[in-house]
């Protein structure tokens, strides 16, 4: 009988922390808009964001698009199809890797870094103090970063395809002596605009959403003290790698399903 | 004029005329507050007169910051109410919390500054916030609040990289860069040197004169505060102990006042935090 109303009572603090959360998130995002003030905060968290996570970004784009081309050439010469190296990198890349990849890494350095910062900010009572400044910190803190967040990570995820791509073009053309001519025309005819590109922009789009709002709101529900922020921050990479998976698992269902 | 025709220098006739007079900024009414099931107030009311200074003083976590986040709206109280201009805090929206604030601040128990901004930009943040001032406009009232704390040549100093004193003086102008109507001020004095505590004493008192401020002080430096408060109300036990101007305060008769004003350890208030007897505790470890 005790575990029935631990249940309870576990279901129950998952529904009131999905409540707050849906709370952070239309504090942060359904609000006047003030363009001079907020656009130039975003522009600066993207910097945080995004430009600082640019390398780890086209590093392992790189390491991946060059494994991919070793382990397909490998199979596909057996079959005398190597030439299909430049679209099996692409599509791969498109449709799963690029976003996929991005989004965890993404959890990993920066959502893990916005978790800290905001718990820190709350531990310190510095969202306090700008409450009492008549600031809401929804608008000033947390929304910036979450426009940020959700502006990088499908620009990074793009860029990690596309820093991909060269890196099969590497090993694959360079290396080992994949046709160049192939790899690039017969990449271009098999992938498709909407099909491979988009329904990847979309994915990661959707990435992008869940794991800053995953930072943001662990970060701003943190118990304000040392092993709170660590406990949020862990939890921030922890549930945002796995809503990420999850989540691939029903979009690519949805959009790659059989008809 | 004489000087004792001034007002603050001669309390009693001042006293009078403000209690008849002058309406009450922040009126708390039989408010009982609990942390969890522990009862930190228990149905205390008191008033905060506009255009005065009242200290609160009282024992360590008694529940002094406590009560300056219920003015502030950042606690709702469990019963009784909160007024400010007459108006009831916890039952305001959001909203109007928010408007309603742009007429107070507080400083801090911890300082609080944003470590993201140097000192300057910490000053300048509520100015940018709720003014159209221009940047110039700013940069003189940021100076001149910074000048009054002594810290105009730490400006461009990042909050990590100043004292804990000179942060508390940084937090207190950023507290008063709006010259609000209402300020609190969480131990304004803690960690300072007698030479800026003379400062910030002498600071506070002209805030109130000059510009007509109502002002909130918390602390425990009792001599201190007495020389500039206007209204006294000393806590312990979850209730008011004593409340009075300086001068009633001085001569209360009450051995609670008497033990806080002496600083003596022994007497009617508790200094240690509620805890089984020491015997009971010792009697678990053989
Ligand atoms: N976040 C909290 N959760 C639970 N209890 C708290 C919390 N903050 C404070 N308390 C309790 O409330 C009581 C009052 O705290 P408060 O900070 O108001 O004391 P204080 O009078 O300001 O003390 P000090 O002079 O040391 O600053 C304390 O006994 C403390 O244990
Ligand atoms: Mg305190």
């Amino acid at each position: 009988m005790e575990w029935l109303a631990r249940l309870g009572s576990a279901t129950l603090a998952r529904f009131s922390a999905m409540g707050r959360a849906t709370f952070v998130l239309t504090g942060a995002l359904i609000a006047k808009p003030q363009p001079m003030k907020h656009i130039p905060l975003t522009i600066q968290q993207m910097y945080v964001v995004g430009v600082q996570s640019l390398s780890i970004i086209v590093v392992s784009g790189l390491f991946i698009g060059m494994v991919m081309a070793l382990q397909g050439y490998t199979i596909l010469v057996d079959y005398g199809a190597e030439g299909s190296l430049g679209p099996m990198v692409a599509l791969s890349l498109l449709r799963e890797l690029g976003p996929v990849v991005t989004a965890l890494l993404f959890a990993g350095r920066a959502g893990s870094a916005l978790t800290a910062e905001i718990g820190l900010m709350k531990a310190t009572e510095q969202l306090s103090s700008m409450e009492m400044m008549a600031v809401d910190p929804l608008r000033r803190v947390v929304a910036p970063r979450l426009w940020a967040g959700m502006i990088s990570m499908p620009l990074l995820a793009i860029i990690f395809s596309a820093v991909g791509i060269l890196g099969g073009h590497l090993v694959g053309v360079d290396w080992l002596g994949v046709d160049a001519g192939s790899y690039w025309s017969i990449m271009q005819s098999t992938v498709e605009w909407n099909e491979d590109v988009m329904n990847g922009i979309i994915k990661s789009v959707v990435f992008a959403f869940v794991c800053t709002w995953i930072a943001i709101f662990k970060g701003y529900d943190a118990v304000p003290t040392s092993e709170g922020i660590s406990k949020a921050t862990t939890q921030t990479v922890v549930y945002s790698s796995l809503a990420v998976l999850g989540l691939d698992f029903v979009l690519t269902a949805i959009m790659f399903g059989i008809e | 004029m004489h000087p004792s025709s001034l007002p603050g220098l001669h309390p009693t006739p001042v006293m009078e005329l403000l209690n008849t007079t002058m309406d009450n900024l922040v009126d708390i009414q039989h408010l009982t507050f609990r942390r969890q099931k522990r009862v930190i107030y228990d149905d205390i009311s008191l008033q905060i007169r506009k255009g005065q200074t009242t200290a609160i003083m009282g024992p360590s976590g008694i529940g002094k910051t406590t009560l300056l986040k219920l003015i502030g709206g950042q606690l709702k109280p469990d019963s009784g109410d909160v007024l400010f201009k007459g108006e009831s805090i916890p039952g305001m929206s959001r909203r109007r919390l928010f408007d309603v604030r742009r007429q107070m601040s507080m400083l801090f128990q911890s300082g609080a500054l944003f470590t993201d901004m140097s000192v300057y930009d910490n000053i300048a943040f509520p100015l940018r916030e709720h003014t159209r001032l221009s940047e110039a406009v700013i940069e003189i009232i940021v100076m001149l609040k910074l000048q009054a704390v002594g810290l105009r040549g730490a400006a461009h100093l990042m909050p990590a990289e100043l004292s804990g004193g000179m942060a508390r003086r940084a937090a207190l102008a950023r507290a008063i860069a709006l010259d609000p109507e209402l300020i609190l001020y969480d131990e304004p004095f803690a960690g300072q040197d007698p030479i800026s505590m003379g400062v910030l004493v002498k600071l506070i008192k002209a805030l109130n004169d000059a510009l007509n401020l109502t002002s909130v002080v918390v602390t425990h430096d009792v001599n201190e505060v007495m020389s500039i408060a206007d209204y006294v109300y000393i806590l312990a036990e979850k209730k008011i102990i004593g409340e009075g101007t300086p001068e009633e305060i001085r001569k209360s008769d009450s051995p609670l006042v008497q033990q806080f004003l002496n600083g003596e350890a022994d007497g009617p208030v508790p200094f240690h935090f509620p805890a089984p007897s020491m015997e009971s505790a010792l009697q678990g470890v053989k």
